[in-house]
Order: structure tokens, then C-alpha cells, then sequence
């Protein structure tokens, strides 16, 4: 892969200017789905576009020194670390050079909860505190399944490298992983069994409370990105081997839709859970799973 | 104009986001706003969603004859949002105290505190007029920030049976529908 083809990536697809559409189609596509299963008719296609440009259109906040810089370098963090992990996917075939690494892909997907946390804090207000100390509860609970699962695909397969990992044959240990990477999604895009630390009508907007304006388009933009980004790890790791790159994008691109869909119907039939409750979840019921998956692919990979 | 002013004034107008205030209210208003939003009347088909911050609304929805208490939260508030901002006052109460008239607690009518852009009169009023009235406040906050036009206050007629019975136009719905069941 020499250096065209890699910003091409990064900027073309699946980078930015797949990205930011993708986004605003799959934020549209969740709060469409949910409106028609309780059987309203929703907002119209291009609403995300609109909320983003009316956001950027209004007026900002006046905050001096170092916390109001702080304040505006979190969204924007939080938007490159999602946006390059979506380009970092490993979506179109391609031989040599650099391919993508597992754990840089990870840290780019884990850097927009750790920049939700830091604004609520920086923010001061107190309800973007609780929102955060929620968000680093719950990040500390998903966190453990998410990364037992990878790991447990990453050692069955031998490899770190996404670009291998996307291409070996699906195993069932590979399945299981991709199971325990789908329950951890709903608490990683805080959608709705596990929307704690944005708990509308509980604690205002947790760690958003004190954003407006441009800031909170960023934020909005963010949080699409992240759902591209999550939804195209499982869409890679789940999609068949394809040499030919038109058919790797379209699978790529059904696939994540199909997951956008699955999560948003889970978020309309669900309830938000008490902390306590969504704690006890990751760590007693699926923490077991998860241990299961990566016991058995260390003792597949002594034995082999 | 060019064609991003043009893009912003649509988006504007097709994305309202709502921050509710109680003004010391009986809580009827209150109920018919929230049922504005739920699946019978679908008010996210506008673009509208309840926002839980002040800071990331752009219509102030207040209710309420607005009590001694209320004054000092309102004004915070209403500089919390930021702008380009419109108020809409839902149900008689904000615009004329309504049926606390003359009340030693109140402090009101609304417009005395902040400027407000339409009032959606009746007590309560009808789920369907208080998205008319957002309707017509997001349109009037688009071409304000377009034009910098001054503040002036649209008054929704009342219509149906928004008045709670007091008046003629019941009785004219109620025979309509004894006319139904004969």
C-alpha cells in the first residue's frame, strides 16, 4: 500500500467522506427505526444534516483559559479518533505496507469515551460529572468483555493484524467473539438498555450538559462516527473474504446496516438500566462468556 | 442570500429543539406538551426533540402564570439558551395569568419578563396547536437570524375545543357528537 492509496483510504472510504455521511445516515436510521416501532412516522432523511448545520450556526458560549480550550479540544479529539478509526478498517482488499493493526484500531475506538469523560469533568458542571463518573463505570464494565472477546479472536487467529484477521475463514470461536463484541455495543454507543451516562430526564444531558453551538455538532458528529466505526469492526470481522473491491464495500456497507438495525431495535424495546444493575450484567453474566472465549483459544493455540 | 444562509435558514426552520419550563403551572399544559411529542401526534416529524440542557435548545416552551419563584429561573434560562432563539408561551396562563388574575404570587404575564415570540393560547391548549405554535416559532427564528428583524409577538387563534369548555364553541362540538350518536 504506498501513499495514495492510504490517504485514499483515510479520506475517501471508508475514511472521512464515506464516514461523515455514513454517520448521519445511521443516526437518521436509528431514530427512524425506533419511531416506527412505536408506530410513529419519524424524522425526515436528511434530519442529522440539518441538526448539524443549524448547530453550527449558533452562538457559543464565551469561555476563557485553559478549561474553555480544553472544553473545545475534547469534541474535536473525540471526532479525528473516531473518524480515523473508521478509515483504518480493513474494508477493501490491498497487498504490503501498512494494514492496520487490532490495537491501535482499539485505542481509537475507547478515545471518544475517554474525551466524553474529560468533558463532563472539565465542564463543572455537576451533572456533567455524574454523566462521567457513569460513562467510566460503565467503560470499566464493557471494556473487560470487549477486550477478552478481541483478544480471544486475536489469539485463535495467531495474529493482531485487522487486514489477516479480516480475511481468515470464520471459525466458531470467531463467532463467539463477535457475539460478546455485539453486547458490549449497545453500552459502547450508550444507546438505550445501557444509556447511562446521557440519561435524558435523570441528569440533563450528562457530560454534554454545558456544550452548545458547533461543540455539540461535533459531539453529534462523534457519536455517528462511532457508530460507523463500532459497526464496521463487526461488519469486518463478520464479512466473507472478497477480491473484488465493489462487492467487499457493498458487504462492508449491508452489513453494518444490518447491525445498526439489530441495536436500534434492541434500543426501542428496551428500558434504561440502573447502574448497579448494568455493572452486574457485564461483570457476572457475560464476563463469563468472555473468559470462556479466550480459555479456549489459548488452549486451541498450545495445542496446535 | 447566499446558498449557505439559505442552508442554515432551512435547517434552522426544519430542526427546532425544545426546552421545557414550568412557570409555577397546574401541570396541564405540561401534560399536553409532552403528549405533543409521543406517537399520536409525532412532533419529531418537524425535526423536534426535547433537549434536557437549555444550552442546546433553541425554543424556550414555558407554562404557567409565572409565580414570584418562577421570575428569577426564567431569565436565568432564557440567557442560558443561545441564540438564534424564540419563546413560545403555551396555554392561557403565561400570556394573561388566566384565571389567577390579580393573585399577590404571580409575577406575571410572561412578556413583561422576556420577549416572547408566539403564545399558543387555551387552558389547556390542544397537542396540535402547541406544534403549530413551535412550527411557526422556528420559522420565525430562521428569518430573524437571516434578517435581524425585531421581536413581535404571534398570537395562534383558539380553535376546537382549546378553551376547556367554558364557552360556546364546546357546546357546539358536544352537539356535534350527540348528533354522531343519534
Amino acid at each position: 500500500m504506498n501513499l495514495t492509496t492510504a490517504l485514499a483510504r483515510l479520506l475517501i472510504f471508508p475514511g472521512v467522506l464515506f464516514a461523515v455521511p455514513a454517520a448521519w445516515f445511521f443516526l437518521w436510521v436509528e431514530r427512524k427505526s425506533v419511531a416506527l416501532m412505536q408506530g410513529r412516522i419519524g424524522p425526515p432523511f436528511m434530519q442529522p444534516f440539518y441538526d448539524f448545520v443549524k448547530l453550527l450556526g449558533k452562538n457559543t458560549p464565551p469561555r476563557g483559559g485553559v478549561g474553555g480550550l480544553l472544553m473545545m479540544a475534547w469534541p474535536l479529539i473525540a471526532v479525528s479518533a473516531a473518524a480515523g478509526a473508521v478509515g483504518l478498517l480493513p474494508v477493501l482488499p490491498s497487498s504490503g505496507g501498512f494494514q492496520g493493526d487490532l490495537i491501535l484500531l482499539l485505542a481509537l475506538l475507547e478515545l471518544p469515551s475517554m474525551c466524553i469523560i474529560a468533558a463532563g469533568f472539565s465542564s463543572r458542571s455537576i451533572f456533567g460529572e455524574i454523566g462521567s463518573a457513569r460513562e467510566a463505570v460503565l467503560s470499566v464494565s464493557y471494556n473487560v468483555v470487549f477486550l477478552l472477546a478481541i483478544v480471544s479472536i486475536a489469539a485463535s487467529q495467531h495474529t493482531f493484524r485487522l487486514e489477516a484477521l479480516a480475511q481468515l475463514p470464520a471459525s466458531p470461536l470467531q463467532i463467539l467473539g463477535i457475539v460478546a463484541i455485539l453486547v458490549c455495543l449497545p453500552a459502547k454507543l450508550h444507546i438505550n438498555p445501557f444509556s447511562l451516562p446521557n440519561a435524558e430526564q435523570e441528569i440533563y444531558s450528562g457530560p454534554m450538559t454545558e456544550y452548545a453551538g458547533p461543540e455539540l455538532a461535533m459531539w453529534e458528529l462523534s457519536h455517528g462516527l462511532e457508530w460507523v466505526a463500532a459497526t464496521g469492526l463487526v461488519a469486518t470481522l463478520a464479512a466473507p473474504h472478497l477480491t473484488i473491491w465493489w462487492m467487499a464495500a457493498l458487504v462492508f456497507v449491508a452489513l453494518s446496516f444490518g447491525v445498526v438495525l439489530l441495536l436500534s431495535v434492541l434500543a426501542a424495546a428496551t428500558a434504561r438500566l440502573a447502574i448497579d444493575t448494568t455493572v452486574r450484567f457485564y461483570w457476572q453474566c457475560t464476563l463469563i462468556f468472555a473468559v470462556l472465549a479466550i480459555s479456549s483459544a489459548l488452549f486451541m493455540r498450545f495445542r496446535s | 442570500m447566499n446558498l449557505w444562509n439559505r442552508l442554515m435558514c432551512y435547517s434552522r426552520r426544519r430542526s427546532p429543539w425544545l426546552f421545557h419550563m414550568n412557570g409555577g403551572s397546574c401541570n396541564g399544559c405540561d401534560i399536553e406538551l409532552i403528549a405533543s411529542l409521543t406517537p399520536r401526534y409525532d412532533a419529531e416529524q418537524l425535526g423536534v426533540r426535547l433537549e434536557g440542557s437549555p444550552r442546546h435548545a433553541d425554543i424556550l416552551c414555558i407554562t404557567g402564570p409565572i409565580t414570584h419563584n418562577a421570575v428569577d429561573a426564567i431569565k436565568t434560562v432564557y440567557g442560558q439558551v443561545y441564540g438564534p432563539k424564540a419563546v413560545v408561551a403555551i396555554g392561557s396562563c403565561p400570556a394573561t395569568t388566566n384565571v389567577f388574575i390579580d393573585s399577590r404570587t404571580l409575577a406575571g404575564p410572561l412578556n413583561k419578563h422576556i420577549p416572547v415570540d408566539v403564545f399558543v393560547p387555551g387552558c389547556p391548549p390542544r397537542p396540535d396547536a402547541i406544534i403549530r405554535g413551535v412550527a411557526i416559532a422556528a420559522g420565525i427564528l430562521a428569518e430573524r437570524a437571516a434578517k435581524k428583524l425585531p421581536i413581535e409577538p404571534v398570537v395562534l387563534p383558539l380553535s376546537g375545543s382549546d378553551c376547556g369548555g367554558n364557552c360556546a364553541c364546546a357546546a357546539k362540538t358536544e352537539s356535534a357528537a350527540s348528533e354522531v350518536q343519534l
